[in-house]
């Protein structure tokens, strides 16, 4: 009972540690059933060269989460954000005012969403479903049927490089790390991250407590549509051509990300790393498959199981959790 | 006769056709503690509403420390000292103690426009000790307020309010949804507000948690005031013919 009990204690304290505990027990199963593939240099490189993209993506949405809100455009906005960067560039634009405007855009996007959510009281699931289409439809629209080409001379390098002992990460990699950091220490550290946790949490109590509820929400969409662009821009440059299509059903990995990292869908509760954690345990899970020589049709399968295990565990936890603190 | 804290001077509000409000003044002492009372749609909550700055008054003057002030947002108010403790709760239950106490102020170590880092360390001191002096007893101040009892929630909002030297504590309707023993508790915070020279609004439904505490009786009943007298000149019988 007391082995339970501290265990439940570092549950509440760190919900994402029980993620933290899967990931390692599937690395041990993936290291056996690859005949020790799984854990090597050049399989680790591959896995981390991915993981930037989807990782930036569920910081947003789970920040968003935790402040009540919910993002499907995501997605689309991953593949319109280096489309539009990649046009300018065609267009005689340097790499970093093109980059910055095109950040812009996820900007005012979010801002789209957040404001009709708000102005309307429209559910933002359903605004965000509109601009997954909208922003999708835009994105084919401006490639014109033919994604265009990169410039050859933009600083792609500084995204791609290899760098680390042995090479083992890209650059991307370092960028996630310090937006994570920076994400993470928003949400812990800061008098906003305060506030998100509040509005989400319980808007009438935040709203009387003088917290501009509608002004923090609408932050949090535009961060969330930046992080997803610049998550798009980042497996572009790694592809080297924009594709109108990239990015179709990150939406709902993201948010898969955000729930098995603890985020609750009503809000309040989750945490950055929760969602990094999250979005790593779906990279595993995508690679180890392969590896193990499992059919990888089966990837959405786990992927499926381990959501709705993870949701049903939570609660699990969160309510034992409560009864022992309550009898004790 | 001292100044009045508060003087409402002819309050009027209509909501959507309703007339909510109907000419309300009404002068509120330094240190003393009035219970409101009235029916369901009297106008308790409007008046209470635009004290704490959710809504404006449509006409009429609010007067402050002699001054008067325009309350437009909840800042407003609490930056005047009124603070307002809710029948729902104005606690968050997915954070902790500590973190709830300071929402919306919270102390920072440094800051750039009003975004900056927290003060944590200060939080939980100054939250433990806010706690405790409203003699609640609580294990942590990293607890989630989700964790505690609805008694225990209310002792927390209360811990606030103090904690940030209100001048003003309007409750309304603390005891709604609470178990007999927590109720006591919360009333007996109430008594406290006058050793304490507090001044204090008791909103509640209940009159004899009313007379337990509050030393003026202030009756609404369709949007008027209708009956305002000390509790020692009155009866419970009394107030209910007004109402």
């Amino acid at each position: 009972m007391t082995v339970l009990k501290n265990l439940l204690k570092i549950y509440m304290e760190k919900p994402e540690v029980a993620g933290v505990v899967l990931l390692i027990l599937l690395a041990i199963v993936f290291q056996i059933r690859s005949d020790g593939v799984f854990l090597n240099t050049e399989n680790i490189r591959g896995v981390m060269g991915i993981l930037p993209e989807v990782g930036l993506v569920a910081i947003g949405v789970t920040i968003l989460m935790i402040c009540g809100e919910f993002d499907l455009s995501v997605g689309s906005v991953f593949a319109l954000m280096p489309m539009s960067v990649a046009i300018m560039l065609n267009n005689g634009i340097p790499f970093w005012p093109a980059v910055l405007i095109g950040l812009v855009i996820c900007a005012v996007i979010g801002f789209t969403n957040g404001l009709i959510t708000l102005r309307f009281s429209i559910p933002s699931f359903i605004t965000t479903l509109g601009m997954l289409f909208l922003a999708r439809s835009l994105t084919v629209v401006i490639s014109g049927g033919f994604p265009p080409l990169l410039p050859v001379d933009i600083p792609s390098a500084m995204f791609t490089q290899y760098v680390g002992p042995g090479g083992l990460f890209r650059m991307s990699f370092i960028w996630f790390l310090v937006i994570a950091m920076l994400a993470a220490g928003l949400m812990s550290l800061t008098n906003v991250g305060n506030w998100i946790r509040a509005t989400g949490g319980f808007q009438e109590a935040a709203a009387s407590m003088g917290i501009p509820v509608n002004r923090v929400k609408i932050g949090c969409f535009m961060l969330c549509s930046m992080l997803a662009g610049f998550a798009g821009l980042i497996q572009v440059l790694r592809l080297g051509s924009p594709l109108p299509s990239i990015g179709e059903g990150l939406e709902l990995q993201a948010v898969a990300a955000a729930v098995i990292g603890g985020a609750a869908l009503t809000g309040g509760i989750g945490t950055v790393t929760g969602a990094i954690v999250g979005a790593l345990l779906i990279r595993v899970i995508d690679n180890g498959l392969v590896l193990s020589q499992v059919d990888a049709n089966w990837f959405k399968f786990a992927v499926g199981g381990l959501l709705i295990l993870a949701v049903i565990g939570n609660s699990w936890l969160r309510r034992t959790a409560r009864r022992i603190k309550v009898e004790s | 006769m001292a100044a009045p804290l508060v003087s409402l001077r002819g309050l009027h509000k209509w909501y959507s056709g309703v007339h909510a409000l109907n000419d309300v003044s009404l002068d509120i002492m330094p240190g003393e503690v009035v219970g409101l009372v009235g029916d369901n749609g009297a106008g308790k909550s409007t008046l209470i509403k635009i004290l704490s700055g959710v809504h404006g008054p449509d006409k009429g003057k609010i007067i402050f420390d002699g001054r008067p002030v325009r309350i437009r947002s909840p800042r407003d108010a609490m930056n005047l000292g009124i603070e307002t403790i809710y029948q729902y709760n104005s606690m968050v239950p997915s954070m902790s103690i500590s973190r709830n106490l300071f929402i919306g102020r919270e102390p920072l170590k440094f800051a750039i426009c009003g975004f900056g880092l927290l003060d944590q360390k200060r939080m939980r001191e100054e939250s433990v000790k806010a706690v405790a002096d409203v003699d609640l007893h609580l294990r942590s101040p990293d607890a989630l307020v989700g964790e505690l009892s609805g008694g225990q929630r209310q002792g927390v909002a209360i811990a606030r309010a103090m904690h940030f030297k209100s001048r003003l504590l309007v409750l309304d309707e603390p005891t709604n949804h609470l178990s007999v023993k927590e109720t006591n508790k919360v009333i007996g915070f109430v008594q406290g507000l006058k050793a304490q020279n507090l001044t204090g609004i008791f909103i509640s439904h209940n009159m004899h948690h009313v007379f337990q505490s509050c030393e003026r009786i202030v009756a609404m009943a369709r949007g008027e005031v209708v009956f305002d007298r000390p509790t020692a000149e009155t009866s419970i019988d009394e107030v209910h013919g007004y109402l």
